[in-house]
């Protein structure tokens, strides 16, 4: 005797032996694997070049040093597959790359500075690239402690005052320590402690992102209930208006004391997208930008290096020698770099000042040429993109706001260290994230990477297997809650 | 919140693409749209010459020898320009190529063949671009004759003169000699030392001697006396006179409406005895200033002016050699006062030596005046013809009789000058100039011309030689005495005399 047919519930029965289980979810995670393949390959292909274009012997060295490569990213890749195994392949991939390609160039221009000091009888300086090697390595060990120490990155939610707090000191603690001890070159956006120096506004401006996505997750329904309407525009009242005057008030002091226009504008800029995404609001980008170009007028009114700064954006050959050197330095390498660039190793990159730093940007476009740096660009812009996608996907609003803001203060400061450095914009201090020398932005930004990567993993990780709904009739009786206010 | 999300990475993309416009607009040019092009060739802007030094660049060379060529080098510079030949001699045609001072004479005439960019070159940059080699430039070969050249540059230098020797193939135009002194020496400022390239420069640049000039092309002078070629050239082609006719022989002459006197050099009576009037012939070969005055009145200014310009003074050819030359020019001649004195070469006329040396090849090739130039050939790196000058005649100056005429004139001036009876194994035709300039013309030492085309029936070299202010001979020099000895030593070496 046969065993009864079950009882028929539809046109669709289900099969013997129940359906088929749902295909594990993709991790991507050898996709990442094969793109950091692909990065640590591009950066070698880019060393042999400028090794081959400035005489230097190639050696199996050069191989090694991109099998080291690939091992340092294979090792950050098996602690995402251990740790994040859900997150973004994108991310951590364009970060290596970024991160070598600037190497490569940080190297190029050490040869350079050598030949010149050569050419000129001086003492050859130390080569900065295996310092920033060294950075490098450091970087991957902060990422993987990140993802490793924070299990779940809404645990940041809790301090975000405590996280907001410990910014603003950090970036006002340069302006505050007398000059010795925190200016390099004019700029007095620095710690210098004995042995090595950082630039606290780098993970200030992490940690201020941290904090005004805490805060602004939980006054966000304030901002947009609770204000007067002035031309049909709702303002919120002045209490919560508080923490975004105070970021105002950061960035104009930043400015102000620090001469630093860069971060001012970057602190800035990210906040109110921050408070446009979380209010959903264009009037606040606008109050956002009335307060910008008041805070512009007033600076430009009452310093006089900011004045400098817009003359020599407007005119940087009428001072040719000395504020314009800079950018028409750059000008001239970026246009003799033309389509295709001169060719890595082959071009003159260590005539701009700071080719390893703020004007790096320079340097690709002169020896990769508008292709090279397009490449740069679109890879910053999926990047960037890529996180504000993670922004869309995740649940929690702290999440969204959090993504956004580090997605968004990448593509910022892109656009205000490229846009400088090709005169699109005045020029201001910043590095170009994970590919300028510098041990204080690479680690920064390797914690962004950390915090970026975990949120993806989040938004991308499936939801934890539910136990199947019984049947409802089998379903004991619930009491159901009394809705308040009484609409539904 | 992913409303204002989407816009934000909308945003994201925005700001990308403004960058990547403007980055587009300073890097790359696309006809008038873009600023790439003038950055490049900003003379601020030095990367463009430190890939060129990267690269090699051509040689300079005239009849085998070489002139330029560039040497490789372990410094960042990689190859530097030297001068192995005469540097010196050849300076005003070579030019210097320098990293501090940019470059001229054929350095910078030919810069694009030199360094290799020219479009001539275009197939062969594309292959060496396949091949893997570095690019190579062209090379340049010169009209030049080096034995002349170096002789030249002695017989001035000997005697420690200034001035300039210029002579050109009179059936081409080729220039077979252009040499100017005092000179420099181009490996002194081609030297990858900035320091001590910016230091001879600037020494070069404020000496008064002024080494930088090329006297040939560069700098004009009165003609003096060898003007009288054109004068009576406008007078003969215009029928006004014949060789026979006869003009005042007076040693001076008053200006028409003026008070002012011109006189023979040395205040003397215009040929022998003491015959009141001169034949042309006579005046020609004694170089009387008053028949020329009256001689120059005669033909009147428009049609001097013409048989000039018909001689290639004035603005016609002046960057065909192609090297820069400075044009030469008759003046204004306002009234027949002014007349007389240009009549014979003072006043505003003035000539480049290679101008007047112009006006000898003239004569000398039957009246038809070819272009001169100095870049002969053109070669790819691998030594293959790229092209080649064509002779070009620019014009019928004067007809084959008057040439003739002026020729056997120029016969009997070579037989009255110093030094011309001596016996030669071929004949000269020559004019003399003893040219005043200056604010007091008495006391200043005068330049010393001689214009002269030689063998004089069948000729090969025409030759424009000046001294400046009277060389080792001072307020006493004559074109005679001080330029002619010159002149005929390179002849001699062009005609292995």
């Amino acid at each position: 005797m046969s065993a009864p047919a079950p009882p028929s519930t539809g046109a669709f029965p289900s099969p013997p032996g129940g359906f088929a289980p749902a295909p594990p979810p993709a991790t991507r995670r050898n996709v990442e694997l094969l793109l950091l393949g692909l990065a640590a390959l591009i950066t070698t292909v880019s060393l042999v070049l400028v090794e081959a274009s400035q005489e230097q012997a190639i050696t199996w060295e050069i191989a090694k040093l991109g099998a080291a490569y690939l091992a340092l990213f294979g090792v950050a890749h098996l602690a995402v597959r251990r740790f994040a195994a859900f997150a973004d392949p994108l991310l951590l991939p364009i970060a290596a790359l970024l991160n070598g390609l600037g190497l490569v160039v940080i190297h190029r221009v050490d040869l350079a500075q050598a030949q010149d000091a050569a050419f000129a009888n001086l003492p050859i300086p130390s080569p900065d690239a295996n310092q920033q090697v060294l950075w490098t390595g450091l970087g991957m060990v902060v990422f993987m402690g990140l993802l490793i120490a924070l299990r779940d990155y809404r645990s940041l939610a809790r301090y975000s005052y405590t996280v907001g707090l410990a910014g603003l000191v950090a970036l006002a603690l340069p302006a505050l320590l007398p000059d010795r001890y925190s200016m390099v070159n004019g700029a007095k956006i620095w710690i210098r402690l004995p042995g090595f120096s950082v630039q606290p506004g780098e993970f200030a401006k992490i940690a201020l992102i941290v904090f005004f996505a805490g805060v602004l997750v939980s006054k966000r329904d304030l901002f947009t209930g609770a204000g007067k309407h002035v031309f049909g525009m709702e303002l919120p009242r002045m209490r919560d208006m508080g923490p975004v005057l105070l970021v105002w008030v950061v960035s104009v002091g930043v400015l102000v004391v620090e001469k630093d226009l860069g971060t001012s504008l970057l602190i800035f800029a990210t906040v109110l997208c921050m408070l446009y995404v979380a209010t959903e609001r264009v009037g606040w980008v606008a109050v956002g930008l009335v307060l910008l170009a008041i805070g512009f007028v007033f600076a430009y009114n009452a310093f006089g290096h900011v004045r400098v700064r817009t003359a020599t954006w407007l005119h940087p050959f009428d001072d040719y020698s000395s504020t314009g050197y800079q950018i028409s330095q750059s000008l001239f390498g970026l246009a003799t770099g033309g389509l295709a660039g001169t060719g890595l190793g082959s071009g003159n990159p260590s005539k701009v000042p700071f080719a390893k730093t703020d004007f790096i940007i320079a340097a690709i476009g002169e020896e990769l040429g508008l292709i090279g740096l397009t490449v740069i660009l679109l890879l910053f812009c999926i990047f960037s993109v890529r996180g504000i996608r993670t922004a869309l996907a995740i649940r929690d609003s702290f999440g969204k706001l959090l993504a956004s803001g580090l997605a968004f203060t990448i593509a910022i400061q892109v656009f205000v260290v490229v846009g400088g450095v090709t005169k699109l914009i005045p020029l201001t201090g910043l590095t170009t994230p994970f590919m300028s020398y510098g041990g204080s932005s690479l680690l920064a930004n390797y914690v962004l990477l950390g915090v970026l990567i975990k949120i993806s993993d989040a938004a991308r990780r499936p939801a934890p297997a539910r136990k199947r709904a019984e049947p409802i009739a089998d379903a004991s009786t619930q009491m159901l809650r009394k809705v308040e206010g009484g609409a539904a | 919140m992913n409303t204002p999300l989407r816009r934000v990475a909308l945003a994201v993309m925005a700001m990308i693409v403004a960058l990547l416009i403007n980055a587009t607009y300073v890097q790359v040019q696309i006809g008038p749209i873009g600023k790439a092009d003038s950055l490049r060739n900003d003379p601020r802007n030095d990367r463009v010459l430190l890939d060129e030094y990267a690269r090699q660049r051509g040689q300079i060379s005239a009849a085998g020898t070489v002139l330029a060529s560039s040497v490789a080098t372990d410094d960042r510079y990689k190859y530097l320009r030297t001068y192995p030949t005469d540097p010196m001699a050849y300076a005003p045609v070579t030019g210097f190529y320098s990293l501090q001072n940019g470059n001229n004479g054929l350095e910078h005439a030919e810069d694009s063949v030199l360094n290799g960019s020219d479009n001539q070159l275009f197939g062969r940059r594309l292959i060496d671009l396949i091949s893997g080699r570095d690019p190579r430039g062209g090379n340049v070969v010169t009209t030049i004759n080096p034995i002349m050249q170096k002789v030249a540059y002695e017989q001035l230098t000997a005697k420690k003169l200034t001035g300039s020797v210029v002579a050109i193939e009179p059936s081409t135009g080729r220039i077979l000699t252009m040499v100017s002194t005092p000179s420099y020496d181009p490996n002194t400022l081609a030297g990858h030392d900035a320091g001590r390239v910016e230091d001879t420069y600037k020494q070069l640049d404020k000496d008064t001697g002024r080494p930088l000039i090329n006297r040939a092309v560069s700098m004009t002078y009165p003609p003096g006396s060898t003007f009288k070629v054109v004068v009576t050239a406008a007078a003969l082609s215009n029928g006004i006179a014949k060789p026979e006719d006869q003009f005042t022989a007076a040693p001076r002459i008053t200006l028409p409406g003026t008070q002012t006197t011109l006189e023979n050099y040395a205040g003397s009576h215009c040929g022998p005895g003491d015959a009141q009037t001169a034949s042309l012939t006579d005046a020609f070969k004694y170089s009387c200033n008053t028949a020329f005055v009256e001689l120059g009145i005669k033909v009147g200014t428009a049609k001097l002016k013409d048989e000039a310009s018909a001689f290639g003074i004035g603005k016609d050819l002046h960057n065909s050699i192609p090297i820069p030359w400075t044009d030469s020019t008759v003046g204004d001649i306002p009234d027949n006062a002014a007349l007389g004195q240009s009549s014979i070469g003072q006043r505003d006329v003035a000539l480049t030596p290679l101008d007047n040396a112009v006006i000898a090849a003239t004569i000398a090739n039957g009246g038809v005046r070819m272009k001169p130039y100095l870049v002969d050939q053109l070669q790819a790196p691998d030594l293959s013809t790229l092209s080649t000058t064509k002779p070009t005649s620019v014009g019928q100056a004067v007809t084959p009789q008057v040439a003739t005429q002026i020729t056997n004139l120029m016969l009997e001036s070579e037989k009255n000058t110093q030094g011309g009876s001596q016996p030669r194994p071929y004949q000269i035709a020559s004019k003399t100039g003893t040219a005043e300039h200056g604010t007091d013309p008495r006391n200043t030492p005068p330049h010393a011309w001689y214009l002269a085309f030689a063998p004089a029936q069948n000729p090969k070299i025409a030759i424009a030689v000046i001294v400046e202010n009277g060389g080792d001979r001072a307020l006493a020099a004559t074109g005679g005495s001080v330029a002619a000895p010159i002149a005929r030593a390179v002849l001699d070496a062009g005609l292995g005399g």
